[in-house]
């Protein structure tokens, strides 16, 4: 893709290891220290939030109450959504951004390396805090994940820890985004123009803005919550003048972003992974960046389409409508390029590429879904249904989720110099892409059918389709331990790989040595 | 390493977060002017007397009461709905008991539905535009001056006004 030269010579000046023992990491400025510390952050809560969505479908594999009251399931879903939104998928693409995002413009590290150690310790304390609301009295907050007022206001002790680690959540992903558009905009090598970086940086750099721009709004948000509940404010609180919808319309003018945050830059992954196992180049590099910019510009003014059966002039509905609607235009774009990015490629299937096919294909079914929900005459009857429960996982399980997990097949080799075990790959994938199927497919037929979601107990004719969905649910939950078996048995050992890994990869990141130095790029490469 | 240049990276999420505050007042503002929240308009009696009321047509008006979960009293309309001419000026009541041993305090809060007709629905006079305080199990009836106003779009025959009283002890004391 792009022709480059580097300068070897003083490479064995730069080439010492990181401090040893464990205050290397707590203490390290190093982007790819950094990195791996977000990636593994992300996988552990992976698997706490995975626990969770567990504990939902073992209670709801049979109607009536079995296992937990309905309270500590309301926690669930509460704290399932919380921990995967905030804890694995932004940290998971943070940590990406980390590691590869200095390599690929040519730069030695983050614009902001001290930041950049500030905004990944504070996540752990962020989460201690959100998780200790569990064993509070009254336990943690039961309000789902968009704590709306007034439920949410009577959370009982939880409230200020679930609102004071929303805040440290959204200064940790704020920072974080600052230092990616930091290094993007000053630290690219030279003749690296805006035009030749890889997608995987372009959607990084509009998804860091979305964040700038809509986390402090949330923020907002729950401050005004906090101050209702504990300063007599009356923003949401009706006898006081205020109104409880518009806490709807602020949190969804974050929400909204929000989720082309969690997934503009898996667009961004399989953009990168297409074009290497179809030894092509990518299909429209520059539609692919100006459908990015248009679908973030466009998250701004449809928000209004998740609170359509709140009581909106028809004038209100048609716009909002017609607006989601319109994000079809460029996300389809998008997915006909990568079509036309295979087609007649010279494709091969390592585990990679075949999460990024499956993420086409399984991203693309979500869309769907989500076009049916953008109808507000439909959407009246799917509102709060099990089918938007099915279209949101669609698109960020086998989205979002399948694109990090390629991502990680795809660079493991780049992190640790040793190729992974292909077969167990392979296994993790085709178990993956069966039982999340089994998992979410039947979800959309209880939805239609009127199951509403956020219940622990259901009418018995949704039986046969929870016990299928349940089933789904552990064994894609159990497959997961596959990429932990993986990952681990990749760091240990492995067959050698090369500094290209895969015989069809472009990009400056494939120029360094495997595992990549501790210290890349200093002096910086300059493309042609 | 070059120097940090880029300002607005850290003057946007300032910036953003008066947004979300700054969203209330624009969000009240919409209201006022769409009636999207229900909320009613209030209307002197000047204004009143320069309306022309629509002999022709009748529009009915129901009335109904709510008490949000803590409040502790009786809160019932006199009458249950009215038939009335657009542009004429009606008074119904709406009485409330203090069920509590105690002084208490309450704030009537209106909404219309359908929302479209909110902006059209004005009051000279009611006793949801102050708080009401109570002493123990005092009973009274509340006035309520009310005119629908003639430029109600024509399909539109009923309006529903509501009126939920909530407890509002722990916002005085």
């Amino acid at each position: 893709m792009n022709a480059y030269s580097v300068d070897h010579s003083h490479d064995d000046l730069h080439d010492h290891g990181p401090p040893p023992g464990l205050m290397r990491w707590v203490t390290t400025t190093n982007h790819k220290d950094i990195g791996t510390l977000y990636l593994w952050f992300s996988l552990i809560m992976f698997f706490i939030g995975g626990f969770m969505a567990l504990i939902i479908r073992t209670e709801l594999f049979q109607p009536g109450l079995q296992i937990v009251d309905p309270h500590f399931f309301n926690q669930m879903t509460t704290m399932h959504a919380l921990v995967m939104i905030f804890g694995v998928v932004m940290p998971a693409f943070v940590g990406l951004a980390n590691w590869m995002l200095p390599m690929m413009v040519g730069a030695p590290d983050m614009a902001l390396p001290r930041m950049n150690n500030w905004s990944f310790w504070i996540l752990p304390f962020g989460f201690a805090m959100m998780l200790s609301t569990l064993f509070m009295e009254g336990g943690g907050p039961a309000s789902g994940w968009t704590i709306y007022p007034p439920l949410v206001l009577q959370t009982g002790d939880a409230l200020p820890f679930l609102i004071f680690s929303i805040h440290i959540l959204g200064v940790s992903s704020i920072m974080g985004a600052i230092n990616i558009v930091a290094t993007i905009m000053n630290m690219r090598a030279p003749g690296m123009t805006y035009m030749k970086m890889p997608l995987f940086v372009w959607t990084w750099f509009i998804t860091a803005y979305l964040l700038i721009a809509v986390m402090p709004v949330l923020a907002g948000a729950v401050t005004m919550l906090l101050t209702d509940k504990f300063f007599g404010t009356s923003f949401f609180d009706a006898a006081g003048g205020g109104d409880p919808v518009m806490f709807q319309h602020i949190f969804w003018f974050f929400g909204h972003p929000e989720v082309y945050i969690l997934i503009l830059p898996a667009f961004g992954i399989v953009s990168e992974i297409i074009p290497t196992f179809s030894r092509k180049k990518l299909f429209g590099y520059s539609s692919m960046v100006y459908a990015t910019a248009s679908i973030a510009f466009l998250s701004f003014i449809v928000w209004a389409h998740h609170m359509f059966t709140v009581g909106m002039p028809l004038a209100g509905e048609i716009f909002f409508m017609f607006t989601t609607m319109l994000i079809a235009v460029p996300t389809g774009v998008k997915v006909f390029n990568w079509v036309s990015t295979m087609w007649r490629g010279a494709m091969t299937f390592e585990t990679p590429m075949l999460f990024a096919i499956g993420f086409v294909i399984m991203f693309t079914i979500g869309g769907f879904s989500g076009l049916m929900l953008a109808m507000t005459p439909i959407d009246f009857q799917y509102h709060d249904t099990y089918f938007v429960v099915a279209h949101f996982h669609y698109v960020l399980v086998p989205g979002a989720i399948f694109a990090i997990i390629a991502a990680v097949y795809y660079w493991l080799p780049k992190w640790t110099g040793n190729m992974y075990d292909e077969k167990l790959g392979k296994a993790h994938f085709w178990l993956s892409t069966i039982f999340v199927n089994i998992l979410f497919f039947p979800m959309h037929f209880v939805g239609l059918a009127g199951m509403p979601r956020r219940i622990p107990d259901y009418a018995v004719q949704f039986t046969d389709f929870n016990q299928i969905a349940t089933i789904g649910a552990f064994g894609f939950g159990f497959a997961q331990i596959l990429l932990l078996v993986v990952a681990i048995k990749c760091i240990r050992g492995g067959a050698k790989a090369t500094n290209e890994v895969w015989e069809g990869a472009h990009g400056l990141e494939w120029s360094v040595a495997s595992p990549a130095p501790y210290h890349t790029f200093s002096p910086q490469p300059v493309v042609k | 390493m070059r120097r940090f240049k880029q300002f607005h990276l850290i003057v946007i999420p300032i910036a953003m977060f008066g947004f979300g505050y700054l969203m209330v007042p624009i969000y009240d503002i919409f209201c006022d002017i769409t009636g999207l929240n229900g909320k009613t308009g209030s209307i002197s009696q000047a204004e009143v007397d320069a309306l022309d009321a629509d002999q022709d047509r009748r529009v009915r008006v129901e009335f109904i009461s709510a008490l949000n979960q803590n409040a502790q009293w009786d809160f019932y309309p006199e009458v249950k709905s009215m038939k009335v001419t657009p542009g004429k000026s009606y008074t119904t009541t709406y009485t409330a008991t203090n069920r509590l041993d105690q002084n208490t305090v309450g704030q009537a809060v209106p909404s219309v539905a359908p929302a479209q007709a909110a902006t059209y629905f004005n009051k000279t006079e009611c006793f949801c535009f102050v708080q009401q305080s109570f002493e123990p199990l005092e009973s009274r009836q509340m006035p309520l001056v009310f005119v629908v106003d003639p430029k109600l779009p024509e399909d539109i025959n009923t309006l529903t006004l509501s009126y939920t009283f909530f407890d509002v002890n722990s916002r005085i004391n």
